[in-house]
């Protein structure tokens, strides 16, 4: 099999390369003015090609053929389940997150097994639909639920899939190694299109065949050995199966640098080789965390949350895990969201002045920076407090508070410049600034250049509605 | 279809291809030429009986045991490499540490073992301060009994914590808040290099013109010993103290940090700043590490950037890269109560600075400033494996699936 030449990166892809392939009527059809800023935004990503209906047609099946070739990531898209609830993963452009941007969020499957007590599966089931936290202003989730067969028994994998299957929505990963008991789990959510967990040098036909029935992804597991992933992928592809993850193996404690090499070392083989035999979705297992060693329960689930924090930081697409405790999803969960963020997007917010309720003559005056994070953080504080209030967003360039000032950002020249530029000097009548507790530092200086009087505030905008309660209105 | 045309396509097949057929992944026809719509085909019953799709355009056949593929490990070769920097100095060597410790050396990304083994491991110092400073109360159970002596509890973080390093931070120099004198303050230092003999950082109070002040006095009395002074800044360089401080590294043989905000091209400019006095290896950079969930994805950034800028040539990024990893904890997640579904608070304090620290560590960061000591223990745990190419077992999790848990 031939490699595939190595495509222009992604980089260095113009939109006018794909503007040439486009119709080029200008006919407004997709919703831009024009086909250049339709390439444009194809070039960025922000669109498909499939949004321009007339390179649907016909007459220009080749170029929309083309198209598609240029712009392939290097890393395939899957899709896993059907509908609103499939979840696309892989479909990576780059190797590093500052050349461009990495795509579809890796998620974070939680496993039940067939040996489970109904009451327990159902309860963990359902834990995993309800898991959400907020971060700044957006939810974060757990996405998909993990069936193992520790029965290896073909009528239990199937009863419990059928029974996960009604309980839930969220898209399904099916494991097993024995494709008997595989095909009765697979019978029972052919529709669902869940996710096969796994080929292997020994059951890689008959699970091909499954994959092809069912027209299911299927993942292919080779530990520590990307020569066999390499061999697998070869057949599987030739056997007809086109979409494919791969399972390098997730060795935690001892093997951990093989783990990090392993994922390394495949997906640059996909973004600077060319590699199409492993340009294929990486699942990660930190689930392994807690096999093989008799350790407490909070040591196992210790390891596990590091681990998997390492794999969304290297390279993996689809992570399987155990623990469903908050300490260990949430900081995976936000690290994830985190490094999925688009970097060429701005992070920072309008300055300005804001007003939160109500605010009248005698309310409260605020400040803070024009970080997006610290500034919707400060926001969700303040409304939870009910407080009605103004907030100065002073631009320090999307810094936070505390590397601003450092990095003197914000000055008490800033600060002054911003109570003057914001006006607020005719919407309230008393002179009280409440700076942040981590600006404790400019109060001195503020005051001299402002002439209002400034109240420390709390170094965490979580104290602010206790900071007003205790301190305003102000007591001289 | 006359008679010449039926005669042509009277093809004659063997009867044994089926067998030749069945170890074949694709079968090619060469210099056939199939017109649509005149082409019969006649197969002469009991004789063979190949199926169809022999003969229509590529036709495959299922593979029947496993195609061999080749791997080679994608590896790059890099003009750059991270200069080597010691830290701290043996007697032998003018100081009184007990060793010193080289970091950097990297001539490839972090933990790319495949390319080229990595020279030095990275290490930890732990915070210790002069004066009472707020800590959450998972940080300040395990320093409690020393917080009021900077000697003891740099004692503890090198002889509990397994510090490689500890960081004295002279905060009371603040004029804001105690503002110590640089000879006070300095004696502070003298008693924490008495208490132990691992490397130190000596850490200012963030204001330029003290922290000058200050590094001139530390730099002078411990003449020798390789320290690192943290940190010297542009401000410094705005505030016209930049040079002295520089010149007092360079006189008394010691180590800069050069620390900016998230930005390369400061940090290229303070470094060509630094040059004028001091040599490569004596400047180490801080690039500013936001806490998990407050922007840790810039700080990730900007160091794998630098990392990757660095080995690729920029000689004004070649050097070994520092993380104040304690920041983590500003993040509110890591030590504000939440509801039940979160707890233990005692867990997701740690592992907010854990993940935080290996989040950097592939990034490329060569040295942290921490202070809890799970986190410390998982990320020397961590190094340790990851320095350790080899050992995975493929038996261990080969049958993963039905392990029970």
């Amino acid at each position: 099999m031939s490699e595939r030449e190595i495509k222009k990166g992604v980089k260095e892809l113009s939109p006018i390369d794909v503007y040439m392939l486009l119709p080029r009527t200008n006919c407004k059809e997709c919703g831009e003015t024009n086909c250049m800023a339709f390439a444009t935004k194809l070039v960025n990503r922000e669109v498909t090609i499939e949004e321009c209906p007339p390179l649907l047609e016909k007459m220009h099946e080749k170029a929309y053929k083309n198209l598609k070739e240029l712009l392939a990531p290097a890393v395939k898209e899957i899709t896993i389940g059907t509908g609103d609830s499939a979840i696309k993963v892989g479909g990576k452009l780059v190797m590093y997150r500052h050349e461009f941007a990495y795509h579809n969020p890796t998620p974070i499957a939680i496993e039940v097994t067939d040996e489970m007590p109904e009451e327990q599966l159902l309860d963990r089931v359902k834990k995993v639909e309800n898991f959400s936290y907020e971060y700044i202003g957006r939810e974060v989730n757990l996405d998909m639920i993990a069936v193992r067969s520790t029965s290896n028994d073909p009528s239990t994998f199937k009863s419990t899939v059928e029974k996960v299957a009604q309980a839930t929505k969220l898209p399904l990963v099916l494991c097993t190694f024995d494709p008997n008991v595989m095909e009765a789990g697979v019978v029972a959510v052919q529709q669902r299109r869940p996710l096969i967990y796994a080929a292997t040098k020994d059951n890689w036909k008959d699970m091909a065949e499954l994959a092809l029935m069912y027209n299911c992804p299927l993942t292919i597991f080779a530990p520590n050995d990307i020569k066999l992933l390499r061999s697998l992928a070869k057949t599987m592809i030739d056997y007809g199966v086109e979409d494919l993850a791969l399972d390098p193996g997730t060795f935690i404690d001892e093997g951990l640098a093989d783990t990090i090499n392993n994922f390394t070392m495949v997906r640059r083989s996909a973004c600077r080789r060319g590699d199409e035999l492993l340009g294929f979705p990486l699942v990660g297992t930190p689930i392994t965390a807690w096999i093989g060693e008799e350790a407490p329960k909070e040591v196992l689930a210790w390891r596990e949350a590091y681990a998997a924090s390492m794999l969304i930081s290297r390279y993996a697409d689809i992570l399987l895990m155990h623990s469903l405790d908050g300490w260990v999803q949430l900081p995976n969960l936000v690290w994830r969201f985190n490094i999925y963020t688009d970097p060429r997007k701005p992070v920072s917010v309008e300055s300005g002045l804001k007003a939160f309720g109500e605010p009248d003559e005698n309310s409260p005056v605020m400040l803070t920076t024009n970080y997006a994070l610290t500034y919707f953080t400060v926001e969700a504080d303040i409304k939870s407090s009910g407080a009605d209030c103004y907030l100065i967003v002073v631009d320090t360039g999307g810094i936070s508070v505390e590397s601003s000032i450092a990095g003197r950002l914000l000055t008490a020249e800033k600060a002054a410049e911003a109570v003057k530029e914001a006006g607020v000097e005719q919407k309230v009548k008393h002179r009280y600034l409440i700076i942040p507790g981590l600006a404790a530092r400019l109060s001195g200086e503020t005051e001299d250049l402002t002439g209002w009087r400034v109240l420390v505030g709390p170094k965490d905008s979580s104290g602010i509605a206790g900071f007003l309660k205790e301190n305003w209105p102000p007591k001289e | 279809m006359g008679a010449k045309e039926e005669k042509r396509a009277d093809l004659k097949f063997d009867p044994k291809l089926l067998d030749f057929l069945t170890d074949s992944e694709e079968i090619e026809l060469e210099d056939v030429e199939i017109e649509l719509g005149d082409l019969e085909l006649w197969f002469q019953p009991g004789v063979v009986s190949a199926p169809p799709r022999v003969v229509a355009p590529p036709a495959k056949l299922k593979p029947t045991t496993l195609l061999e593929a080749d791997f080679i490990p994608p590896i790059e070769k890099y003009p750059g490499r991270i200069t080597e920097v010691k830290l701290g100095a043996t007697k032998g060597e003018g100081g009184s540490r007990g060793k010193s410790i080289l970091i950097g050396g990297a001539t490839s990304p972090a933990f790319y073992t495949f390319e080229s083994p990595r020279p030095n491991p990275p290490i930890i110092s732990l915070d210790v301060f002069d004066t009472e400073v707020p800590l959450p109360k998972a940080i300040r159970t395990h320093v409690q009994e020393v917080m009021e002596d900077p000697a003891a509890w740099a004692k503890l973080a090198v002889e509990k914590y397994g510090a490689d390093m500890v960081t004295i931070h002279l905060v009371s120099t603040d004029p804001l808040i105690k503002d110590t004198s640089p000879l006070d303050a300095s004696k502070t230092v003298e008693q924490v290099l008495q208490a132990v003999d691992v490397p130190i950082i000596v850490g200012g109070c963030g204001d330029p013109k003290k922290d000058a002040s200050l590094f001139k006095k530390v730099a002078e009395v411990t003449e020798g010993e390789r320290v690192v002074l943290s940190s010297v800044t542009l401000d410094m360089a705005e505030a016209g103290v930049l040079n002295d401080v520089a010149k007092a590294a360079k006189d008394h043989g010691h180590i800069v940090l050069a620390f900016t905000a998230l930005e390369l091209n400061q940090a290229r400019e303070l470094n060509r700043r630094l040059y004028e006095f001091l040599p490569k290896d004596r400047v180490l950079m801080d690039l500013t590490t936001a806490a998990l969930g407050y922007g840790l994805e810039y700080s990730f950034t900007i160091f794998e950037r630098a990392r990757l800028a660095a080995l690729m040539g920029d000689p004004e990024l070649q050097h070994p890269v520092l993380s104040g990893t304690t920041n983590a904890w500003a993040a509110r997640e890591a030590w504000m109560k939440m509801g039940p579904e979160w707890e233990p608070r005692e867990l997701r304090g740690p592992i907010w600075e854990t993940v935080t620290a290996l989040s950097l560590l592939l990034a490329g960061v060569d040295l942290f400033m921490m202070m809890h000591p799970a986190a410390v223990r998982t990320v020397k745990d961590v190094t340790k494996q990851l320095m350790n190419r080899g050992t995975a077992q493929p038996k261990k999790i080969a049958d993963w699936v039905t392990a029970k848990i």
